[in-house]
């Protein structure tokens, strides 16, 4: 998986050292196969083993015979698929028509409308689900407590159905921004050559924009579906309590049972990352034939906007609907359910008993200032060393010549297609063996976030070092700088906005990791995520609220301050 | 004084295709303005970025005032060679002002001035290309010319031995270009600064240069002052990339060439003897048309095609037998199409030269397809 974009003309630019050269690209080698690849021989190793440890290896095919014929093996994957399957559709039509209603359609408040289908890739997945659980519940649930009063039936969310809503509405706002990045940078020109050939908007759609969105279309529904199929929150959260299991909460289940089943559980993250593995090669083929369409140019044009006319009220109205589901209602009960004693639907007395008890409860419970601590250690380190890895791995492979670049680019993408849970599996199986005292602590989370967001860092630096013409860097070395005054001096500030982008990204989606951290962590390196999680076990689901509360309110204001301060560098370019 | 021996690179092209530099050798005596001169592919650029440092060689010598660049077991990286370069994207930084890129070469130098030194040192380099006032305007803001002035004031602000100019006037419009042209060749000629340029422009390279090596498929082929080599070229191809031409195909007899339905009266270039196969080198700036026969040497009946009006001329377009070529009428000649014209061929101003073959793309096609 090499980034793209990459211009064939390669530059030495520090030419007499080739030695250090490859030291240093042996050395980067290293550290990334240790993180990525060392992992996945030692699962796949386990998986085949019915020894107690790493070192303690019986060659068994006991695990995947288990895993592949057993009875509920073939329920377990009709689940998983069709899980990912509806979630992928179901976030692609939504996010597929925001997008077109906001980048294409004269829909009024535009903006508004961009803002509100974003929030939802700030907000946890976690949260999220709980939020829809106190609206799906079948007997509480405040949807399904007006419908069993008036028809006599409920929508329950501890169905296959309900968890591919559910998930669905969360990743809606991915295939909104892939969409809407395939929309503004198709070149209007192409269907205006169609409506010039006297094709009216209808067949213009069907025969030109269609087909030529096709490719992007299936590229995106792909990433959605390995994206959906690793996901933990909803499988966990909602399929559990619902026996409905997926390959993820089958996995964290082998290793809640006791004693936790290593074998086992390395073979189910064996056939997981095998499922991942199969759909981002066939992503791979999907966007190579993509290039085929060069449609995506890199421009950001000004398309011409369809005239929806008495449409315009319908479409405001669809938009109106979806912030209400994913943003708007979410978030009410959420803060409503934060401000009541013990959860209930509304009522008048429960409004006349509101109380901030959970909000300081919260605030001075040991273990949530612990995760919270821990969470802001993590997200600035994982941020960090992702970001200074990657800036160095991506110059490497895009600048140079030297031999092993290729290898350093795979090798950074390879977590790409490693479910967390099955990331978590390898690490514990490894580091529970090889005492070098990081089981237990916030390192070994640290490992699993670092190798986990490398392939974020790389695609992000890539893509700006690519945007830097590489003239630029040239000019530097002839007017007689050496490597590191042209690399501090014209590359990193020109690399700036993207630096800034990966480091704010992978902060932000580490505060909301918890697949890759559920079967890694212990008491004292318990993270936010997880503090949720381990609460809505014993049922705190009104200090649950408080914290999401909390969390949302943060991780907005947040998000729009870095975006703002982000911002700011992008007109250096 | 520039020295290159028998330099060798292969190199991928942003295309894909493989190419290489071969046995490319050339002296650029100093205070001179050379031009690498060819189309996109023949491997000027990468002669050029081997003189930089940029590229490594894999064979030859390139030698500065004596001093090995490169070659001979030596390689001197780029920031310690003695250059200054312009580049055709420009490359100016733009996340600095306009003092912050010409200060750059000398912030960076090994022996760093003084800051007082840097500040009249960016002046006048400023001040040579025209941009004084400017210092504290962000890059950006510039437009693309005073872009360009930018990119040769910082080349030129650490009075560099050898100034390396890549394409730098191919991304300004036509009439920036001319203007540029004059200033560039006028501050060379004052500065006497060793120069190498590369361009795809012959009328650039004849303008600017004092001698021209024209490249083709890695090779230079042939080398020269720009009236050498539009009055003498060696081969079809130089003859065609320097300056226009068309060629007419004939046997060499004695003081001419037999073609175009009789005997051409023209320069034999000393490899032809009578009973060779020569190519007439034909330019059209050199050939008149009149509506009526003048009696001349080397006049030739045809068949007016096209005749354009351009000001100055007309260009017009001929039919002589099956030959179609270029020539020019006074612009006040009456002059209808398909009627039937006499092309004078100054005797003096053609040249036959041994054909090896070599085409330029037909011009009877097009032409056939505008008067259908």
């Amino acid at each position: 998986m090499t980034s793209a974009g990459v211009t064939a003309r390669r530059v030495a630019l520090h030419a007499p050292t080739w030695r250090a050269d490859v030291v240093i690209v042996a050395a980067a080698i290293a550290v990334l196969a240790y993180l990525t690849l060392f992992p996945l021989a030692i699962l796949v190793l386990g998986a085949f083993s019915s020894g107690g440890s790493v070192f303690d290896f019986q060659f068994t095919t006991r695990w995947f015979a288990r895993v592949l014929t057993d009875q509920a093996s073939f329920e377990l994957l009709a689940n998983s698929l069709a899980y990912a399957g509806g979630s992928a559709v179901v976030a692609f039509a939504m996010g597929t028509a925001i997008a077109w209603a906001v980048e294409r359609s004269d829909v009024p408040l535009r903006n508004l409308w961009y803002g509100i289908a974003l929030v939802p890739l700030i907000v946890p997945g976690i949260i999220h689900t709980i939020a829809w659980l106190f609206l799906l519940s079948p007997e509480i649930g405040w949807i399904n407590a007006p419908l069993k009063g008036a028809f006599g039936f409920s929508l329950s969310a501890y169905t296959i159905p309900g968890m591919i809503w559910i998930e669905g509405l969360h990743s809606a706002p991915l295939a909104f921004v892939l969409m809407s990045a395939a929309f503004r940078t198709m070149d209007p020109s192409l269907e205006e050559a169609a409506a010039a050939s006297r094709a009216d908007p209808w067949k213009t759609l069907r025969r030109v924009t269609l087909p030529l969105l096709l490719p992007t279309a299936a590229s995106v529904v792909l990433i959605l579906f390995v994206r959906t199929l690793e996901s933990f929150e909803v499988p966990a959260i909602i399929g559990l309590p619902g026996r409905v299991f997926v390959y993820t909460s089958r996995i964290y289940l082998a290793l809640k049972q006791y004693p936790p089943n290593y074998g086992l559980m390395a073979a189910y993250a064996s056939v997981l990352l095998a499922i991942s593995v199969l759909g981002l090669l066939l992503h791979r083929r999907v966007t190579r034939h993509a290039e085929r369409f060069a449609t995506i140019t890199g421009k950001a044009y000004r398309p011409r906007r369809v005239e929806l006319g008495r449409f315009r009220f319908l479409a405001l109205a669809g938009l109106a609907v979806y912030g209400l589901l994913a943003v708007a209602l979410p978030f009410v009960v959420l803060l409503y359910s934060s401000l009541i004693r013990v959860y209930t639907l509304p009522s008048v007395e429960n409004f006349r008993e509101l109380t901030l008890k959970n909000y300081s409860f919260i605030l001075e419970d040991d273990l949530t200032r612990a995760a919270i601590v821990n969470s802001l250690k993590l997200a600035l380190v994982s941020a960090t060393v992702v970001v200074a890895i990657t800036s160095v791995v991506a110059w490497i492979t895009i600048r140079t010549r030297t031999p092993g670049r290729g290898l350093l680019d795979f090798l950074a993408f390879v977590p790409i297609a490693i479910p967390g849970i099955v990331l978590g599996v390898s690490l514990v199986w490894l580091y529970s063996t090889i005492q070098i005292g990081i089981y237990g602590t916030i390192w070994i989370l640290i490992i699993a976030y670092v190798t986990r967001y490398l392939p974020y860092g790389i695609r992000s630096m890539s893509g700006g070092l690519a945007q830097i013409h590489k003239e630029l860097e040239e000019a530097s070395t002839a007017a007689g700088a050496r490597w590191w005054p042209t690399f501090r001096r014209v590359t990193i500030p020109l690399l700036r906005p993207a630096l800034l982008a990966a480091w704010i990204y992978v902060f932000i989606v580490s505060l909301r990791e918890l697949s890759a951290g559920i079967l890694l962590y212990s008491t004292q390196s318990v993270v936010l995520a997880i503090r949720i999680f381990d609460m809505r076990e014993t049922g705190q689901y009104t200090a649950i609220a408080a914290l999401s509360v909390m969390m949302i309110v943060v991780l907005v204001a947040l998000v729009a301050v870095l975006q703002r301060l982000g911002g700011r560098t992008v007109q250096a370019t | 004084m520039l020295e290159v021996e028998r330099l060798r690179k292969t190199y991928t092209t942003d295309r894909g295709g493989v190419h290489a530099v071969e046995d490319v050798s050339f002296t650029v005596e100093d205070g001179r303005f050379y031009t690498l001169l060819g189309p996109s592919g023949c491997g000027k650029t990468t002669t050029l970025r081997c003189l930089a440092g940029l590229e490594r060689p894999e064979g030859g010598v390139i030698r500065l005032d004596g001093r090995v660049l490169s070659g001979e077991g030596r390689f001197v990286p780029t920031y310690s060679r003695d250059i200054g370069m312009v580049f055709q994207s420009y490359a100016i930084w733009p996340h600095m002002s306009v003092f912050q890129n010409v200060a750059f070469p000398l912030e960076v130098s090994q022996d760093r001035p003084s800051k007082e030194e840097i500040a009249r040192l960016v002046k006048e380099a400023l001040a040579l290309v025209g941009l004084e006032g400017l210092e504290r305007r962000p890059a950006p803001q510039l437009s693309g010319g005073q872009q360009q002035r930018l990119a040769l004031a910082r080349a030129l602000v650490r009075k560099p031995r050898l100034l390396l100019l890549d394409e730098p006037l191919s991304n300004l419009d036509a009439k920036l270009r001319q203007r540029m042209r004059i200033e560039l060749r006028e501050l060379q000629r004052r500065l006497g600064i060793t120069t190498v340029y590369v361009t795809h422009d012959q009328a650039e390279a004849l303008f600017l240069s004092h001698r021209v090596a024209v490249m083709q498929s890695g090779r230079i082929v042939q080398e020269g002052r720009p009236r050498e080599l539009y009055a003498s070229p060696a081969s079809p191809f130089v003859a065609d990339f320097v300056g226009d031409a068309t060629f007419v195909p004939g046997e060499v007899v004695d003081g001419g060439v037999r073609a175009l339905g009789g005997v051409v009266r023209c320069a034999l270039s000393e490899a032809l003897v009578p009973g060779a196969k020569a190519l007439l080198v034909l330019r059209p700036e050199r050939l008149l048309v009149h509506a009526g026969a003048t009696g001349g040497p080397n006049e030739f009946a045809g068949t007016l095609r096209v005749a354009a009006f351009l000001g100055d001329h007309l260009d017009c377009v001929v039919e002589i037998g099956d030959t179609v070529m270029r020539a020019r009428a006074h612009p006040a000649a009456e002059l209808r199409r398909d009627q039937k014209v006499w092309v004078e061929l100054p005797p003096d101003h053609c040249l036959a030269i041994p054909d090896d073959g070599w085409r330029p793309r037909a011009l009877t096609r097009t032409f056939e397809q505008d008067t259908e």
